[in-house]
């Protein structure tokens, strides 16, 4: 018995030790100077120019906080200066001119200057760089600097070219540190002109940013901003109910409106650049027009926003979201089911006899994806169309999609936080892109002149005639908007970004 | 005889990992999921995606694809990650030891915890302490270690938040180590500040592996001790007075320890492909958590090297534990 006892009080003492050398371990996030955000995705790379995180629409708001864009973006998608302040084309379109923003420092302390500008936008038009959007940015060459002037010659009209200065791999770099330290010595300490310095990075750990103190748009409104990748979204609630992070994002529905009541907590829920649809194949049984509107008609899509997303979510009825530039809010495509059953009769199906397809989705990809997907099978069930619903991973679907192979109905989701009709539309419907799915003369013929039209406001109704043939035609399904959840512990205050890209500068403290 | 063994035991491992990168290199390329069609960008031409594939290499044909990996892995070379950017080697070493601390400090853990239940329990003279060891093991043998993650982040993280959640070390602490074995050269500094944050981080996720390993261990130990028992070597001592403790731990324990030693290498396998989602789970940055994403991402090379670092891993336990054999039974050492 006496052993007994001694081994109890040697594991209670065992106990008190190990609990006194854990103590104050739990991570705590509170601390008026930093600010610590659960992030759903990791950081691949730190080049945003080249490679797959440079087309990553997610990471871009890491790369935010540290490198600055030629062209600003503000959180309603609307355009600003960055660290060129002013840009435009010559009147025939044959010549292109950018102003440099003077007194501007890299992270190291050296001056950013035009020729950092000429030197990033030659670099990106290199094909050998392995720029993803290269095939903009050699449409622009022969640089010319005067002061804090350049020049280029237009080789090819590309009326997005400014757009996408402030979108994918639109980031002016560094070039005498790149070229002093190379493409792996930039991956271990990159530098840039943004608003924070990199402190300290573990990928697939965590991200420490300091403020830039000489920072050409003001000191940013924390010392220490740190980004914990945390891809499970459980784990990302767990890491904000527990105070171990600030601020999260892309967490389920149902927890936001657990969190935002529970006390403690605020959230933003906004409306963002990204969308879900369905892509239709040109192939059988989709051939057939009425097959395709009655398919489009069936569908329910407040009803799945409401009962599967917690009612967060807008409908939509062309691939132009209501922030885009070629919204036209007159092409609607009405749920109407009674439609869908007459369109399928005049072709000779109905619930008795049914169309036959195939719809590819992805499960757990995008919230509620799947879901979404069974309730629209439930949906066509009713008026006469018997799809089979095939899950794929989301690399299984750019490979399909990339060789055409897609099946008649593929799920799949579009982001485009410049609005432009050529990165959403254009892209995703124009035949020869290797995105398109739908690919058939009449459409690309329609599509094909609107790439290089120079009249702005012809150009802008185009896309609009081309986003109501694609309606009238049924020659793609598209479902809703995206809602993205942040949600912050109380002291802070978020400002939604239209693009999703949740950047450390729209964080800050709340005013009292 | 011994050098003979431990050369075949060599070559045994290098073409089992020649058949590993065979294997793993012809289903990567062969499984859905096509690595290029992931970057391309929304306006890229089919001369564009073909550039992007000749300049991974992808362009050519399996064969060739694999005769040039081959030539460069022999020198050291398993080349660069499609995502990251980075060399794989160098990406795989920095992440390694974050899992080698991990597993070892589960792999302890789980020893501890099933050598000492299934010794208390055999030490135990009421039924009670059997059957409650009994039911116990058997929720522990039926759950697995993503559901206890799951567990501990909503009891010690969330309802009792004790324990940070996610992540290797507080992002806030400066570390300014020479190797990335944070815990081991933490205490070698006597940084006990850091150790204490790193032990801290790691208590989940090794419970959560360590808790399936320690049912195992239980299971079987229990069993050979009870088996041990009964053999004249311990009945004889027990007639000359020894008490049941010491003739377990002196006696039996040594002997019942070998079948378990055997189970729990498999087990520590095992506990190396629990790694990826439990790392996952916790935001662990080792090579699990790696590797999902270098899948997630179809990084070929990456997965490649991972891959080939996971049958390197199972192979040097396969060897340590049949070094420990030779340790524990005598026999054994003279073939």
């Amino acid at each position: 018995m006496n052993s007994t006892r001694r081994d109890i009080l040697k594991l209670a003492g065992t106990g008190i030790v190990l609990a006194s050398f854990l103590k104050g371990t739990a991570a705590s996030a509170a601390d008026a100077d930093t600010v610590t955000i659960a992030y759903n995705v990791n950081l691949p790379a730190w080049d945003p120019t080249v490679g797959p995180s440079a087309v990553n629409p997610t990471i871009q708001a890491i790369y935010r906080s540290v490198f600055d864009q030629y062209v600003g973006q503000k959180p309603d998608l609307s355009f600003e200066p960055g660290l060129l302040t002013g840009w435009g084309w010559n009147d025939d379109k044959t010549k292109v001119w950018m102003e440099v923003r003077e007194d501007v420092s890299w992270h190291d302390g050296s001056p950013f200057t035009a020729e950092d500008v000429v030197w990033s936008l030659e670099r990106a038009g290199d094909p050998a760089t392995g720029n993803p959007i290269q095939f903009v940015w050699s449409t622009i060459g022969n640089f010319t600097i005067d002061g804090n002037r350049i020049e280029a010659d237009v080789k090819s009209y590309e009326p997005t070219l400014f757009k996408w200065m402030a979108f994918l791999t639109g980031y002016v770099m560094p070039k005498a540190y790149f070229e002093k330290v190379g493409a792996e010595g930039f991956e271990r300490a990159p530098i840039g002109t943004g608003p924070y310095k990199v402190d300290e990075f573990q990928s697939n750990g965590f991200l420490r940013l300091k403020a830039n103190e000489a920072y050409w748009g003001g000191k940013p409104a924390f010392d220490t901003v740190i980004f914990k990748f945390v891809p499970d979204a459980s784990s990302r609630v767990a890491e904000i109910e527990s105070g171990g992070s600030d601020v999260t994002l892309e967490i389920p529905y149902e927890e936001y409106d657990r969190l935002t009541k529970a006390g403690g907590f605020s959230g933003t829920a906004e409306p963002i650049s990204d969308i879900g649809m369905i892509f239709i194949n040109d192939v059988e049984p989709l051939l057939d027009k009425n097959v395709r509107l009655a398919a489009h008609h069936a569908i329910n899509k407040q009803a799945i926003i409401d009962r599967l997303l917690s009612g967060y979510g807008v409908p939509i009825d062309t691939l132009e979201a209501p922030e885009y530039l070629a919204y036209d809010p007159s092409i609607t495509v009405a749920y109407d089911p009674d439609m869908a059953i007459k369109l399928l009769a005049d072709s000779g199906f109905s619930p008795d006899n049914p169309v036959k397809v195939t719809i590819q989705t992805t499960r757990g990809f995008k919230p509620k994806d799947y879901e979404m997907i069974q309730a629209i099978v439930g949906m066509w069930r009713k008026v006469g169309i018997e799809a089979e619903i095939e899950v794929y991973e989301i690399a299984k679907h750019y490979e399909l999609r990339a060789n055409d192979q897609l099946a008649p109905f593929a799920f799949y989701n579009w982001g485009n936080a410049i609005g432009d009709p050529t990165t959403s539309t254009g892209f995703a419907m124009f035949g020869p892109s290797p995105h398109s799915v739908w690919d058939t003369d009449d459409l690309d013929a329609q599509i094909g002149p609107l790439w290089n039209e120079k009249d702005e406001d012809k150009r802008i109704a185009g896309w609009k005639a081309v986003s109501r043939t694609i309606a009238d035609n049924g020659y793609v399904i598209p479902l809703l908007q995206y809602v993205q959840p942040i949600v912050f512990r109380d002291g802070l205050s978020v400002v939604p970004n239209g693009s999703g890209a949740l950047q450390a500068t729209l964080v800050a403290p709340a005013k009292a | 005889m011994l050098s003979s063994r431990a050369l075949r035991q060599v070559v045994f491992a290098i073409v089992t990992l020649f058949g590993v990168a065979v294997v793993s290199f012809v289903l990567l390329r062969v499984v859905p999921g096509d690595p290029i069609a992931m970057m391309i960008a929304p306006g890229a031409s089919a001369e564009d995606i073909a550039r992007l594939r000749a300049a991974y290499g992808l362009d050519k044909g399996l064969v060739a694809q694999f005769v040039i990996w081959l030539g460069h892995a022999l020198t050291g070379d398993f080349g660069t990650s499609i995502s990251m950017r980075q060399n794989v080697v160098h990406l795989i070493a920095g992440r390694l030891p974050a899992t080698i601390e991990l597993t070892l400090t589960a792999l302890a853990v789980g020893l501890a915890l099933g050598i000492g239940a299934a010794v208390a329990s055999t030490l135990g003279t009421r039924r009670l302490i059997g059957s409650t060891v009994d039911n116990a093991n058997g929720i522990l043998l039926a759950v697995p270690d993503f559901v206890w993650a799951l567990a501990f982040v909503l009891l010690f993280g969330v309802a009792w938040p004790i324990l940070p959640i996610s992540g290797r070390v507080d992002p806030r602490l400066a570390i300014d180590f020479t190797t990335s074995f944070l815990l081991i050269e933490s205490l070698l500094r006597l940084r006990l500040d850091i150790a204490r944050d790193v032990l801290a981080h790691m208590i989940m996720p090794a419970m959560a592996l360590a808790l399936p390993l320690a049912a195992v261990i239980l299971r079987v130990l229990k069993g050979a001790l009870e088996s041990e028992a009964l053999r004249d070597y311990a009945l004889l001592a027990r007639i000359r007075g020894a008490s049941r403790l010491r003739v377990t731990l002196r006696e039996t324990l040594r002997n019942a320890m070998i079948p378990t030693l055997a189970l729990t290498g498999v087990q520590f396998t095992f506990m190396f492909g629990g790694t990826v989602i439990v790392e996952r789970i916790f935001a662990y940055p080792g090579i699990g958590n790696l590797a999902i994403d270098a899948v997630i991402n179809r990084d070929l090379p990456l997965v490649q090297g991972l891959i080939l670092t996971f049958g390197l891993i199972f192979i040097l336990i396969n060897l340590a534990v049949e070094a420990s054999f030779a340790l524990l039974n005598p026999r054994l050492r003279h073939g």
